[in-house]
């Protein structure tokens, strides 16, 4: 009985490998483009049948790794490159990494409704996340007392620490030599995020302003003495709101021309409808 | 006649108390996880169509059906059967007619304990660093299998152990007796008389293969494929892990679209397992001793 | 089962067999195989232990601290100030969370189980299996869906807390999912005392209170502690369900209320996003190798305490 077991086991792997006729196009990374990638991934199906996209997160970090060993032929990044990882590509593969930006993403800072706040200073979000700040408690920020809220105790959430999503806030907020403080709630995705603020009074939170809904208040933010910006799509635009950054596409040398059709297609009216449904700004309104 | 004394009828009472207890206990241990079900299928029913099952996920996973989930799922199981099926019966004959009472038989229980109680993420790792890397099967169905496979040995082995051990020792010998050889005794005599408990074993095991996600975490499954996986060398999306992703990264889910999924997952694991039972008691009947 | 084939057994054909090497090619072929299959978990398991030792390695032998990695709470691979590789945050963690769930679970378990074996009906009996088996193949992401979903509001609303991800709520899950392990396990080893145990002591007078406290217990006593420690295996090793119910935030929890992190979620949720061959994600492996290392010890005793049980 074993012996027929085996038999069946090399069939299905013989007739396992008859070569598809459907070019896949391996896409991975940042987990705030995910999103946006897989919904343009599933429309780009009715465009073009014999291209596909196949669609995974893990982070910015994984998916530029994953160019750099030559695993992927798109890398999203919703961080800029660095140059140890541009060095990196030339090394490996030889080819010089090729940027397109994609869209645009404002990071939204939101607290749940009843918290009576309705700005912050960047300076006051340091003071909370970042390592070495002294707040702790909602009352140390000018006095605000949350409804609700045992000890006005600030919960924050915050992600995993490899996240492009992480990393950005953490370099808008805090620059380049300060790292956040340990204790947050690293979440694994923006729903979990958006979901925990929803239900917390004491919670404060951060990810993509695509995610954004009712159910949570988003914060302005303003620059030392400057006013205080909302992020929405014209703010995130004219860069008036403080963190604002752009979406990256990362291939390794000059695209295929499958590649080079698919990025282009997601600049265009059918994709950018995508975007705007996803709360991101188009690319090419700068 | 016997009347009982006061001191009895006392004891009696006490411990009539004590069994009520127990029983309570014991009901209300059960209940939590009976009103969590129920809570799930009431959730999740109304999201629950043929079309959900069916169709693929539209609108950034947010609306339509589960079926590339089902697939994927299909897939892995199918496979991790396969490899896990062979090898561990093979195991188990091999310690239930062959292996002597010696410090090495011991090594090799202590081992499949070991396999049986290693955390799952422990296994995902092995795979990363076994069948993914070093074996270059790259992130695929085929690493995802065999590591769910590696995760499985120890049930099927245990169960085939069991079910080989309960075959009398009588038949064996009678089947010596007019000669057959030990390899011609347990394949005409004995593994036909363990076939079912074999069977429960491997149906077990597809239950664990279906609901685990963190030994294919990183081995081959993906967020999301716009096609179905066209070879083992795909990578796929899975049901427990589609679970993982609608419940704590997409935005936008309706609310009743987790819970059909967990629902899904449930009433297919359920309905294998049950399976099993029903092949069970039915062997148990026709059960020649 | 191991089968003794001596002179008396063996019929005259296989001894002419054997002396005469009249075994054909096809059936040692077959025989080899079943050995190979017999020695493949001992090698899966050494495999396991080497490959994680293999990814690891650069990390242990580079920039493994011992003191640093045992006792600082500080688990930072991504700093941009310093880089940091303290567990102890996250062995606190997963022992907390592995301890409570175990002093709800096992004693609520095992009274469980001894009410199943010896004092319920048959039929009740049947119906009582039938559900453990049903609760015992709910996989563990569904249960962490369920902490998420379901048991997060209730604590909340229950203990009037600000957050309902915490210890409690992993707790709660782990100890839901082990109660099926410990009271079917339990039940097998309470069965597995001989009848004329039980026979016994009714005979001489006692009631069957009596003869399940005062005799079967002491009697299955390695056998339950047995189910108690594959409990413990199951909730250390645990990793959806804990990922999505503790919070999963780096510090020392100052109450169960508080979130907290364990050794197997962080493997889960940064092994992803770390590239491979990095010194975060050797360092990922080298947290497999901990949790590797402690479910052995934990197997090792269940195993001990079972055969003692033999004798």
């Amino acid at each position: 009985m074993s012996n027929s077991f085996l038999i069946l086991l090399l069939l299905t792997l013989a007739s396992c490998s008859k070569k598809s006729n459907v070019l896949i196009i391996q896409n991975k990374g940042s987990d705030t483009l995910v999103n946006l990638a897989q919904a343009w991934a599933e429309e780009y199906k009715n465009v073009n049948q014999n291209v596909a996209l196949a669609v995974s997160g893990g982070g910015s970090g994984t998916g530029i790794a994953a160019l750099i060993n030559g695993t992927v032929d798109i890398a999203n990044s919703s961080r800029a490159i660095s140059h140890e990882e541009i060095a990196d590509a030339k090394k490996n593969s030889g080819k010089t990494v090729k940027e397109f930006i994609v869209g645009i993403d404002a990071l939204a800072v939101f607290v749940h409704p009843v918290n009576p706040l309705s700005g912050l200073t960047i300076d006051e979000v340091a003071c909370i996340y970042g390592e070495g700040g002294e707040c702790t408690h909602w009352n140390q920020i000018r006095g605000t007392v949350v409804p609700g809220c045992k000890d006005n105790k600030i919960i924050r959430v915050s992600r995993q620490s490899n996240s492009g999503t992480y990393q950005y806030f953490r370099e808008a907020i805090l620059g380049k030599k300060r790292d956040l403080k340990l204790g947050s709630m690293d979440l694994n995705g923006s729903r979990e995020s958006i979901d925990l603020v929803e239900k917390t009074p004491c919670s404060i939170g951060y990810s993509g302003m695509g995610y954004l809904n009712p159910h949570v208040k988003a914060l302005c933010l303003s620059k030392g003495d400057g006013p205080c910006i909302a992020p929405t799509t014209e703010t995130a635009i004219s860069k008036e709101y403080p963190i604002s950054r752009e979406l990256y596409m990362y291939t390794a040398g000059d695209p295929t021309p499958e590649v080079q059709a698919y990025l282009d297609w997601t600049q265009s009216a059918m994709a950018t409808k995508i975007t705007i449904k996803a709360g991101y700004v188009p690319a090419g309104k700068r | 006649m016997f009347h009982p004394s006061l001191q009895l009828l006392k004891k009696e009472v006490k411990e009539n108390r004590f069994k009520g207890i127990l029983s309570t206990i014991t009901f209300f241990l059960f209940l939590p996880a009976l009103i969590i079900i129920f809570w799930l299928f009431m959730k999740g029913f109304p999201a629950l169509s043929i079309d959900f099952l069916l169709q693929d996920p539209i609108e950034g996973m947010t609306a339509g059906g589960i079926f590339p989930t089902i697939v994927g799922t299909f897939w892995l199981v199918i496979i991790s059967v396969l490899v896990s099926c062979p090898l561990g019966v093979l195991a188990a004959i091999y310690l239930s007619e062959y292996a002597a009472d010696n410090k090495v038989t011991r090594m090799i229980r202590l081992a499949i304990l070991n396999l049986a109680g290693v955390p799952s993420i422990v296994h995902a790792l092995f795979g990363l660093g076994a069948f993914v890397l070093f074996m270059k099967m790259g992130t695929s169905i085929l690493a995802a299998s065999f590591t769910l496979a590696v995760m499985n040995l120890p049930v099927i082995i245990t169960s085939t152990l069991e079910s080989l051990k309960a075959v009398p020792h009588s038949f064996r010998e009678a089947s010596w007796n007019v000669g057959a050889s030990k390899l011609q005794t347990i394949r005409h005599i004995v593994l036909p008389n363990s076939f079912p408990g074999i069977l429960t074993g491997l149906v077990f095991s597809v239950g664990r293969s279906a609901g685990e996600t963190a030994a294919i975490l990183f081995t081959g499954v993906a967020f999301y494929l716009p096609f179905l996986p066209q070879s083992v060398f795909d990578q796929c999306m899975a049901l427990s892990m589609h679970l993982f992703t609608i419940s704590t990264q997409v935005v936008g889910v309706p609310d009743a679209y987790p819970y059909a999924t967990a629902l899904v997952l449930i009433l297919l694991i359920l309905s294998v397992n049950s399976i099993a039972v029903v092949l069970r008691t039915y062997f148990r009947t026709k059960r020649k001793w | 089962m191991e089968i003794k084939v001596t002179t008396e057994t063996v019929p005259l054909a296989m001894e002419w067999r054997k002396k005469k090497g009249h075994k054909p090619v096809s059936e040692k072929i077959i025989e080899g195989f079943i050995k190979l299959g017999g020695f493949s978990s001992i090698v899966l398991i050494v495999g396991i232990l080497f490959f994680i030792l293999k990814e690891s390695f650069p990390f242990l032998i580079g920039a493994f601290d011992f003191k640093e990695f045992f006792t600082s709470t500080e688990w930072y691979p991504a700093s941009v100030v310093k880089i940091r590789y303290g567990i102890l945050a996250l062995l606190v963690g997963t022992i907390l969370v592995t301890v409570i769930s175990m002093a709800i679970a096992v004693p609520l378990g095992l009274a469980c189980a001894f009410y199943i074996s010896e004092f319920c009906s048959p039929k009740v009996r049947e119906l009582y299996k039938v559900l453990i088996e049903f609760l015992a193949a709910i996989p563990s992401v569904v249960w962490g869906f369920i902490a998420i979903m379901m048991i997060n509001p209730a604590i909340i609303k229950t203990f009037d807390v600000p957050i309902g991800l915490n210890i409690l709520n992993a707790s709660l899950i782990l100890a839901l999912m082990s109660i099926p392990l410990i009271v079917s396990v339990g039940e097998d080893a309470l069965r597995a005392v001989p009848e004329t145990y039980r026979e016994a002591a009714e005979a001489m007078g006692a009631t069957k209170w009596e003869v399940a406290t005062r005799v079967l217990l002491p009697a299955a006593k390695n056998g339950l502690m047995a189910a108690a420690l594959l409990g413990v295996g199951r909730a250390l090793g645990e990793t959806m369900a804990v990922l999505m119910a503790t919070g999963h935030s780096i510090q020392i929890p100052e109450s169960i209320f508080e979130p907290g992190r364990t050794l197997t979620a962080t493997i889960a949720a940064e092994l992803g996003e770390s590239p491979k061959g990095g010194e975060h994600y050797q360092a990922l492996f080298a947290i497999g190798l901990v949790l590797f290392i402690l479910s052995f010890a934990v197997n090792i005793t269940a195993d001990y305490l079972i055969r003692g049980r033999r004798k």
